[in-house]
């Protein structure tokens, strides 16, 4: 008896301890980001930091190093925006059709395959992207490194996880919604698009926040397909660079004021994602209370 | 409690004699032990294939390489997480001052891919290209299509020779496709008969040109009796002066063997 009890008690320790790391890792994850970013902004200043158009680092104290990241803010915004409009109308037609139309056979093939494609490592959609999307870019216009080369990759990278959350969210819906609006003589598609979709809202806005957050991380593929020039683009077809990927190609390299700025650029990436992530969440709730669901 | 000082000792004379049964066996030439070479990727393979060399004379030493770029490389000398740092370019005053070992020198050469009809450049035509003020390849001579301009990313060595040996006081436009390894730049060349870049000599192969510069062509050849203008050292660095093994490889690297060695990788020897 006093052994199941130690054990009990023992078990509760280690879980809350594992709790708390977590926290914990959070915790100094962010303070030390914050403390290393604050040199940078210190000495460029905070309007010129996230305002200037031109960042040219510098190795040399000699020579002053110009460190304006708004290039790579356009770069991150215009990119994931874009990933979004290509992935989402895509993503949620496919979970309809997984859900709700295909036959039974289909389905059991096509949902491993979508699942499959999450686990692809983000080097290989780059690899991929590099060899096959990049040069079929350049036939059109421009180097081929593209903000639409980079649009284009990152579609297919988000492309399965708002495929697999939306379908499990339509899945969720109870059978009466669907049976009830079949009832009062909608058509199927009348059913999907005026009953199923507005019940599934707050999953399939879940989705779509889950696949913003990957691509506005993503480093390693776009910087193998974006070019990487630290200019704000002015077409699809010109180059461009984002933040996590600027802060993935020059952290090895980078000391002094340059590192510095390079940790403040993730403050920023980190509030960014915060942002959107606190605005989905708001999102989720007031679509839940409406249906009385939450 | 008396025990445990003569319990040291004990252990301190036994390591004594281990040390010494080294030493011992370390006059006999018989070099065992390891060094740590990391920094530029630009030398990185020379100094992979100098350590392969030296390993087969030697097969007791262990020399890792490493890259990381030539900035972590005086980084790491200082430091000393490397026992010998690797630099593609000169150090700056305001870096921390290290001995430097002359180990062999590189061209940079300016390349496109094999498919664009330039063939040669002005220095000067070079600088306009790389700053931004000649954006179509028709400005030199050449097909009616903008010029897509791909660098190093800044920390880089290469990057660093270029600015200083081409581009002087000058900035590399914003416009500038960015790379992150000498591989980058060559894969991105190679496939893009509009693009132009730089990159050491010693990577330069049938998949990419190197172009004439001056009129001069850009050859191993060339750059070793100094007609060719664009030439950066490649060094070693250490933070005393070297004793030991460290001293060992540098001197077979600087040795007639070890500069043979440089010169069939690609780079220019300096004995």
């Amino acid at each position: 008896m006093r052994a199941r009890y130690l054990i009990d008690r023992t078990s509760r320790t280690l879980l809350l301890a594992c709790a708390f790391l977590t926290l914990v890792v959070l915790a100094a994850i962010a303070v030390y980001t914050f403390m290393f970013a604050l040199p940078a902004i210190r000495e460029v200043g905070l309007w010129h930091f996230l305002f200037g158009g031109v960042w040219r680092p510098s190795e040399d104290p000699t020579v002053e190093g110009l460190y304006g990241i708004l290039p790579m803010i356009v770069g991150s915004v215009v990119v994931t925006l874009g990933a979004l409009m290509v992935a989402v109308p895509l993503g949620i037609g496919c979970a309809i059709l997984l859900a709700e139309v295909a036959p039974q056979r289909v389905r059991q093939f096509l949902r491993p395959a979508v699942e499959l494609l999450v686990g692809i490592p983000s080097v290989v959609y780059g690899l991929v992207g590099l060899v096959i999307v990049v040069p079929l870019v350049r036939r059109i216009d421009g180097p081929g490194l593209s903000v639409a080369a980079g649009i284009i990759v990152l579609a297919v990278m988000i492309l399965p996880t708002i495929v697999s959350i939306s379908e499990d969210s339509i899945r969720a819906v109870p059978k009466s919604h669907r049976e009830g609006a079949l009832a009062l003589g909608a058509t199927h598609w009348q059913a999907i698009w005026r009953v199923l979709l507005p019940s599934a809202r707050s999953g399939i806005v879940a989705s779509v926040v889950l696949g913003m957050g990957r691509a506005i991380g993503e480093a390693m593929a776009l910087i193998m397909v974006l070019g990487m020039t630290t200019k704000i683009p002015s077409s699809l077809f010109s180059p461009a660079s984002t933040l996590a990927g600027m802060i993935a190609a020059e952290a090895p390299e980078a000391s002094g004021v340059h590192r510095s700025a390079l940790f403040a650029m993730s403050v920023v990436l980190f509030l960014l994602i915060i942002v959107i992530n606190g605005v989905a969440l708001v999102v989720m709730r007031r679509g839940n209370r409406a249906q009385g669901v939450g | 409690m008396t025990i445990r000082p003569s319990r040291s000792w004990i252990v301190l004379g036994l390591v004594a004699v281990m040390a010494l049964s080294l030493a011992l066996v370390g006059c006999g030439k018989q070099l065992s032990g390891s060094v740590t070479v990391g920094g530029s990727t630009t030398v990185q393979p020379l100094a992979q294939a100098l350590a392969d060399a030296f390993q087969g004379k030697h097969p007791d030493v262990g020399i890792t390489v490493a890259g990381g770029g030539t900035a972590a490389g005086i980084k790491g000398a200082n430091e000393g997480t490397f026992d010998i740092g690797a630099a593609s370019r000169e150090l700056k005053s305001s870096e921390p001052a290290l001995i430097t070992h002359l180990l062999a020198k590189d061209g940079i050469g300016i390349i496109t891919s094999p498919g664009n009809p330039i063939t040669g450049l002005t220095k000067a035509q070079v600088v306009d290209i790389f700053k931004g003020t000649i954006t179509n390849w028709k400005d030199v001579g050449g097909p009616n299509h903008a010029i897509d301009v791909f660098v190093r990313e800044s920390g880089s060595g290469t990057r660093a020779a270029f600015q200083e040996l081409v581009m002087g006081s000058e900035n590399i436009t914003s416009s500038a496709l960015q790379q992150t390894s000498s591989g980058g730049i060559k894969q991105a060349v190679s496939g893009d008969s509009y693009a132009i870049g730089f990159e050491s000599l010693a990577y330069v192969d049938s998949s990419i040109k190197a172009l004439d510069i001056d009129g001069v062509s850009a050859t191993q050849e060339n750059a070793k009796d100094g007609t060719y203008p664009i030439v950066r050292p490649l060094y070693f660095l250490t933070k005393e002066q070297p004793t030991g093994l460290v001293k060992d490889f540098i001197d077979f690297c600087q040795s007639a063997e070890g500069q043979q060695v440089a010169e069939d990788n690609g780079y220019i020897a300096v004995k």
